[in-house]
């Protein structure tokens, strides 16, 4: 065994090594601390809690291995708390995206009064999702809810929209979409603006049609844009959470009980330790394949742009 | 130290300066107060009714602290029960110092017990005139407050469901408008007559969001059954009687169409009644006040109702010593809670929020005398105790509570039939509570 070569190295120069190797770690520190701190000890730690019973009849924790994970999995509310989230995700990211590249599409350009547009699209963003949701709470109620006076101006029916199962998580699905689509369209409108020139003048040289250049040019230049939102649509979704507590509890019969929702009430309402921090372990996985997934994709399409 | 301190800025130093002389003069105030004893009790009230309640809590605590000059009493107002419960039991579990008193829900017990978070007070009780003096509350107000032989909680504020209806739509519709509805078929024929074909009026609108619990064991008290009472851990959801009382809810909408379809909302009964949009409501005897004041009709109220009769659960608060506080500070705690649900001041209360006053004598003072001579309509409730069940309270109590609730809202929006719906809920219950021995 050979020592390292130690006497060449002078005591200053150790310490300046040192001390460069150190740098880095001491730049990240902050952000390391607060990360370890607040996101990766808990979860280390809910996953550890998820692997014990502790709730009202077990006062004192005890290991039950995975116990609570196959109770949940047994459980049918679970299953329609899955499928509810499910169908939120799937109905609120597309549309919502979808709406926002529309909406930004037409915003950007120059006429009259496009100032209150943006605006008037954007501000839903700037309420706080307890003051929108008590608005739209009201919005919804029969008889003089703004929905309702909407619909028996048409003639239609007026609907129980809270109290329907068929229709209350449509109507919360409804409040998602308005709430999110102004702050995507923000997000699509500056990558609209960030846009090349010169590829749409020679687009236009060569006589491309509005929609050509923007089936061809505009759209796979945004896909950054709209790979970035849609992470944030689905984070958003599944973290769904205010709305249900003030605008239906969960209800009518579990219809609106959504991932976040059914664990705030388990812990907070059913004092059942055990079961929340398996959902917790639940939502975390889904989120990490879903970020993992998606950072991955990302990775790959930037090459191309 | 100084020196450097010295040569910093005056409106730096202007803060610390304050904070100096707030901290000396918060260490002067004992020494001002006669008794150097002085004990200081934490008090956590959560607010579920409309009206000043913060007033009226502020105003007891001062006239508490005159006749007890060495306890002080500190209000915190916890948000609502359930919020309370919930900070209670995680300062518990983290370890620290709950408030030396709260006032959580009376089917709380169990949780409460269960989580070792309690005192009792059999001891305090028995001091104070044992039976004598448990005897002036209502026995249907303590019936959530007995548990392995021990009393644990005191009444505070407490409520039934009553049934309000609208003297001039009675008489528009020829009913007799002296009286509400003497039982569930009664109440339908009322109904019928009192609905207008092209949804302007409903007869009758019971809610079922939030608790659907509740108002639905009016229904089954009123067949003369209950879904509790066998035990802390035993429930009986699927008995016959249950079943024909959840069918007969939902008969309301879907087959006599006297009431509007799906889940009704709690927080919209009372403007749907004052607007004349329902002619008749179930809601909570707390809400009395708060509805005469925007009523511009004769109001009614009687009690809620089935096949057999009146019938209706319990509900609101009580008073609980918390476990963990020291030996001076549970001497204190009994005072207050003793004060406070003294006759005076449950009279007051009762006048003042709508909540039925926990004991019979407070129905004897001039103060109560004078308000029922004013608002008659006050005086309902208290009547109808008798007539009045325990409500739902088990171990695990929030989830039986919601397993109940599921399948009423179930059938209510036509998912399931009665019967499967109450016999799927018997089933899980029997599984969440099969780890409790009493």
């Amino acid at each position: 065994m050979t020592l390292p070569p130690r006497a060449h190295v002078t005591r200053n120069e150790r310490r300046f090594r040192f001390g460069a190797a150190a740098l880095p770690y001491l730049l990240i520190s902050p952000t390391l601390l607060f990360v370890t701190v607040f996101t990766l000890w808990p979860s280390v730690r809910v996953l550890y809690d998820s692997l014990f019973l502790q709730n009202q009849a077990v006062q004192v924790p005890r290991f039950a291995g995975i116990e609570n994970y196959t109770a949940l999995f047994q459980d049918p509310a679970f299953r329609e708390v899955i499928a509810s989230t499910v169908i939120y995700v799937l109905a609120t990211v597309p549309v919502s995206v979808l709406l926002a590249l529309i909406l930004a599409l037409l915003l950007n350009r120059k006429f009259r009064a496009l100032g209150f547009y943006r605006l008037a699209f954007f501000y839903p963003t700037v309420l706080p999702m307890v003051s929108a949701a008590t608005i739209w709470l009201f919005m919804y109620t029969p008889g003089y809810g703004l929905v309702n006076v909407f619909l028996e101006f048409f003639h239609l029916p007026s609907q129980n929209w809270l109290g329907s199962t068929n229709l209350a998580l449509i109507a919360l699905i409804i409040l998602g979409i308005w709430k999110q689509t102004g702050y995507f369209m923000i997000f699509y409108l500056a990558g609209l603006q960030g846009l090349p020139h010169d590829v749409f003048e020679a687009a236009q040289l060569d006589g491309a049609s509005a929609i050509q250049t923007t089936r061809y040019l505009t759209l796979p230049l945004l896909m950054g844009t709209t790979l970035f939102v849609t992470t944030i649509a689905v984070v958003n979704a599944f973290e769904t959470v205010d709305q249900i507590y003030i605008m239906t509890g969960g209800g009518p019969n579990n219809a609106t009980a959504m991932l976040l929702f059914s664990l705030w009430q388990t812990l907070f309402s059913f004092l059942d330790v055990g079961t929340a921090s398996a959902l917790s372990v639940i939502l975390i996985v889904v989120l990490l394949i879903f970020t993992a997934t998606n950072f991955v994709y990302t990775e790959r399409r930037a090459t191309y742009e | 130290m100084l020196t450097r301190m010295a040569r910093l800025p005056r409106s730096f130093l202007f803060p610390f300066a304050l904070a100096a002389l707030l901290i000396a003069l918060a260490a002067c105030a004992p020494a001002a107060t006669p008794t150097p004893s002085t004990v200081t009790l934490t008090f956590y009230y959560p607010v579920a009714v409309p009206g000043p309640i913060t007033q009226l809590i502020d105003g007891y605590i001062t006239k508490f602290q005159q006749q007890n000059p060495s306890i002080k009493v500190n209000a915190v107002l916890s948000g609502g029960y359930g919020d309370t419960l919930t900070k209670i039991q995680t300062t518990i579990k983290g370890g620290g110092t709950p408030p030396d008193v709260a006032v959580l829900l009376s089917t709380d017990l169990y949780s409460l017990v269960d989580s070792n978070a309690v005192l009792p007070l059999d001891d305090n009780v028995k001091a104070a005139g044992g039976d004598s003096f448990l005897n002036d509350f209502y026995p249907a107000f303590l019936a959530n407050s007995r548990y392995q032989g021990h009393i644990w909680s005191l009444p505070f504020q407490r409520s039934t469901p009553v049934l309000f209806y609208n003297k001039d739509l009675f008489k528009a519709a020829g009913l007799d408008p002296s009286k509400g509805p003497a039982n569930f078929q009664e109440m339908v024929d009322a109904a019928k007559k009192l609905t207008k074909g092209d949804g302007s009026t409903w007869g009758l609108e019971i809610s079922s969001d939030g608790i659907p619990y509740w108002l639905f064991q009016s229904f089954v008290i009123g067949n003369g059954t209950n879904v509790v009472g066998a035990g802390a851990n035993k429930v009986t959801f699927d008995a016959p009687p249950t079943v024909q009382a959840l069918q007969g809810f939902a008969d309301l909408s879907t087959k006599y169409k006297v009431m509007p379809p799906g889940i009704l909302q709690w927080a919209n009964m009372p403007n749907d009644f004052v607007n004349g949009k329902a002619a008749m409501i179930w809601h909570s005897s707390g809400s009395l006040a708060n509805i005469l004041k925007q009523a511009k009709f004769d109001v009614g109220v009687s009690y809620t109702v089935g096949e057999k009769g009146y019938g209706a659960p319990t509900g609101g608060g009580n008073m609980y010593i918390l476990k963990g506080i020291p030996a001076d500070h549970q001497a204190a705690a009994w005072k207050f809670i003793q004060f406070m649900s003294s006759t005076d001041v449950q009279a007051d209360w009762s006048t003042n929020t709508g909540y039925i006053a926990a004991r019979q004598s407070a129905y004897t003072t001039q103060a109560m005398k004078d308000y029922i001579a004013k608002v008659p309509q006050a005086a309902v409730a208290p009547a109808g105790l008798k007539y009045a069940g325990a409500e739902l309270a088990t171990h695990n109590n929030a989830q039986i509570q919601k397993i109940l609730g599921d399948a009423v809202q179930a059938v209510l929006t036509g998912k399931a039939a009665p019967a499967d719906a109450l016999k799927g809920a018997q089933q899980q219950a029997d599984q969440v509570l099969a780890a409790f021995k009493d």
